[in-house]
């Protein structure tokens, strides 16, 4: 097992958005604001890390034939717990996250790991997996978060940065969200090619 | 005698035989054909109109040359399409448009709708429409913002005439039954056919005068840079449809306004026929522009905005592929046996 090989993938190489390209319905749709960002970010590495532990410490002992079923069982009991502990301790995030808490359920992030990781290999690895792909997520997440609603609404955190007239609106709307998007994921496209580039050649 | 010996004979792949014509010298074409509509906008909206032209002439130039240059690419901005990107923006923006806002949208024109997917020729849909599609979803308060150029006092001689805002004519248009009827009455009362035509109401610094946006388009058709059959489709199809279906007043009264309120002219013969977003074939230009027609009328009818050229291009901007696809010339030698063979792969 290796922490800082994990990190680095879960971050940069193997980043569950902009690489592997998973959860995008989720990234679209609750990225307007930062503290939407953070708490779905945040709920996501919750529920990512305890599911791994689990499907992890239970890989033995389930038939390969039913294992996705048991996956989505896993993860929908702990997709309930944090919804319900958003729900009664932050109920603001939890109003305006709506659906897409319930909706982590199938996010493609939590069963890929599950799939491709956490029924592959032991326990301790797969909690670092976790936590490694949800800091990934979620310092994603902040960054499109960031970018919109800077210069979509103008404010950070709802304090207003940008005087009401000069935000670009577009950018909190859907069409924004798939622009900011796509300029990531090409960004780190770029990077990625270029550092590779570099150790070919040396 | 000629010295074939000595003579040194290149071989180079074709074409062997090249027009005079390049980028440069259409595109010189193009903002050539939109000079007297933009005199038109200075002559009725004020100075205003030209510093917001060059401005966003200037930001479009800007942001295509630093793109270029910051990623290595071979230099663009002397083919002048970035100009008349820019021009085109200015003119399907209100004259009180902030020039900060007006260099957002040559940002998003040129550099995410044409850069971004590989500059000149690459384009999906037309950057200058997309770049006041952008304008609108973000600020939609001052891009429906217009001036009634009737109400401005002089405004050539610098005073600082009033803006008064007005409606546009196809505001007058909009809604059903009994209200459509009475407010058009009102703009007929207000602005005669000929005003309209001639371009003294209100709207978009570029898009007013019909008459003089023929003269550019003509000019366009004489000097073969653009064919007739994209605007002459367009037209005809919202000409027929709003004969055929007035919602107040007489058939060629309704029809009329319709013609000439609004940017169809400025889409039909400038946007429309840009070559990177229509069709290559006649037939598909017939189609092409036909195909705008419909939507322009259904979006004005049935949408909620006034206006449909917009968008209306750009749908059918994105159905160029597929139109091409669907028009293709047979090729020489082919014979109907061949083409039903296909048909049944």
């Amino acid at each position: 097992m290796n922490f800082g090989r994990q990190l680095k993938e879960g971050l940069l190489t193997q980043n569950p958005v902009l690489v592997q390209v998973l959860g995008m319905c989720s990234t679209m749709a609750i990225t307007t604001s930062i503290a939407n960002g953070l708490g779905m970010g945040v709920s996501v590495l919750i529920i990512l890390t305890l599911s791994n532990i689990v499907i992890a410490a239970i890989r033995k002992l389930v038939p390969d034939k039913i294992r996705i079923a048991m996956f989505i069982v896993v993860i929908a009991g702990f997709v309930t717990c944090v919804d319900l502990c958003l729900q009664a301790f932050v109920p603001a995030i939890a109003a305006s996250l709506g659906v897409f808490i319930p909706l982590i359920v199938v996010n493609c992030i939590i069963l890929g790991r599950a799939e491709a990781f956490a029924y592959k290999n032991g326990v301790l690895a797969s909690a670092v997996d976790g936590v490694c792909q949800g800091i990934g997520y979620t310092l994603v997440l902040l960054v499109m978060c960031f970018i919109r609603e800077l210069l979509g609404a103008g404010t950070l955190n709802g304090i207003r940065l940008i005087p009401e007239q000069y935000p670009v609106g577009m950018l909190t709307l859907p069409v924004g969200g798939f622009l900011v998007l796509g300029t990531l994921i090409a960004t780190m496209q770029w990077a990625l090619s270029r550092s590779k580039n570099k150790e070919e050649s040396k | 005698m000629t010295d074939y010996k000595n003579l040194k004979l290149i071989a180079t792949s074709n074409p062997h035989i090249r027009g005079s014509e390049t980028t440069r010298s259409i595109m010189l074409d193009v903002i050539i054909a939109m000079v007297p509509a933009l005199v038109w906008a200075v002559f009725c909206f004020g100075v205003k109109a030209l510093t917001l032209t060059v401005v966003s002439v200037v930001g479009c130039m800007f942001f295509e040359w630093l793109y270029r240059k910051l990623l290595k690419k071979p230099q663009s901005v002397g083919d002048l399409s970035a100009v008349v990107t820019g021009m085109l923006l200015a003119f399907v923006s209100p004259v009180t448009t902030p020039y900060w806002m007006i260099l957002i949208g040559d940002f998003f024109a040129i550099i995410v709708v044409k850069q971004l997917f590989g500059g000149i020729g690459k384009n999906f849909v037309n950057p200058a429409l997309a770049g006041r599609a952008f304008l609108l979803g973000s600020y939609a308060g001052v891009m429906t913002t217009w001036v009634d150029p009737a109400a401005g006092k002089a405004p050539l001689l610098g005073g600082a005439a009033d803006v008064v805002t007005a409606a546009t004519p196809l505001a007058y248009m909009k809604g059903s039954g009994d209200a459509v009827a009475a407010s058009f009455a009102e703009l007929t009362a207000k602005y005669p056919v000929a005003d309209m035509f001639l371009g003294k109401t209100g709207g978009s610094l570029g898009e007013v005068s019909a008459l003089l946006l023929i003269v550019g388009g003509v000019y366009l058709i004489w000097r073969k840079v653009i064919n007739w059959q994209t605007p002459v489709a367009y037209i005809g199809t919202v000409a027929v449809l709003t004969f055929l279906f007035p919602k107040a007043g007489s058939n060629v009264e309704w029809m009329l306004y319709s013609l000439f309120g609004g940017g169809l002219m400025l889409g039909a013969f400038f946007m429309a026929t840009d070559y990177a977003t229509s069709p290559v074939t006649k037939k598909g230009q017939l189609i092409f522009g036909i195909g705008c027609g419909l939507f322009t009328v259904f979006i004005r009818y049935f949408g909620s905005y006034n206006e449909g050229v917009c968008y209306s291009i750009m749908v059918m901007n994105l159905c160029v592929a597929l139109i091409d696809k669907y028009t293709k010339p047979t090729r020489f030698g082919v014979v109907k046996s061949d083409k039903k063979e296909a048909a049944a792969k």
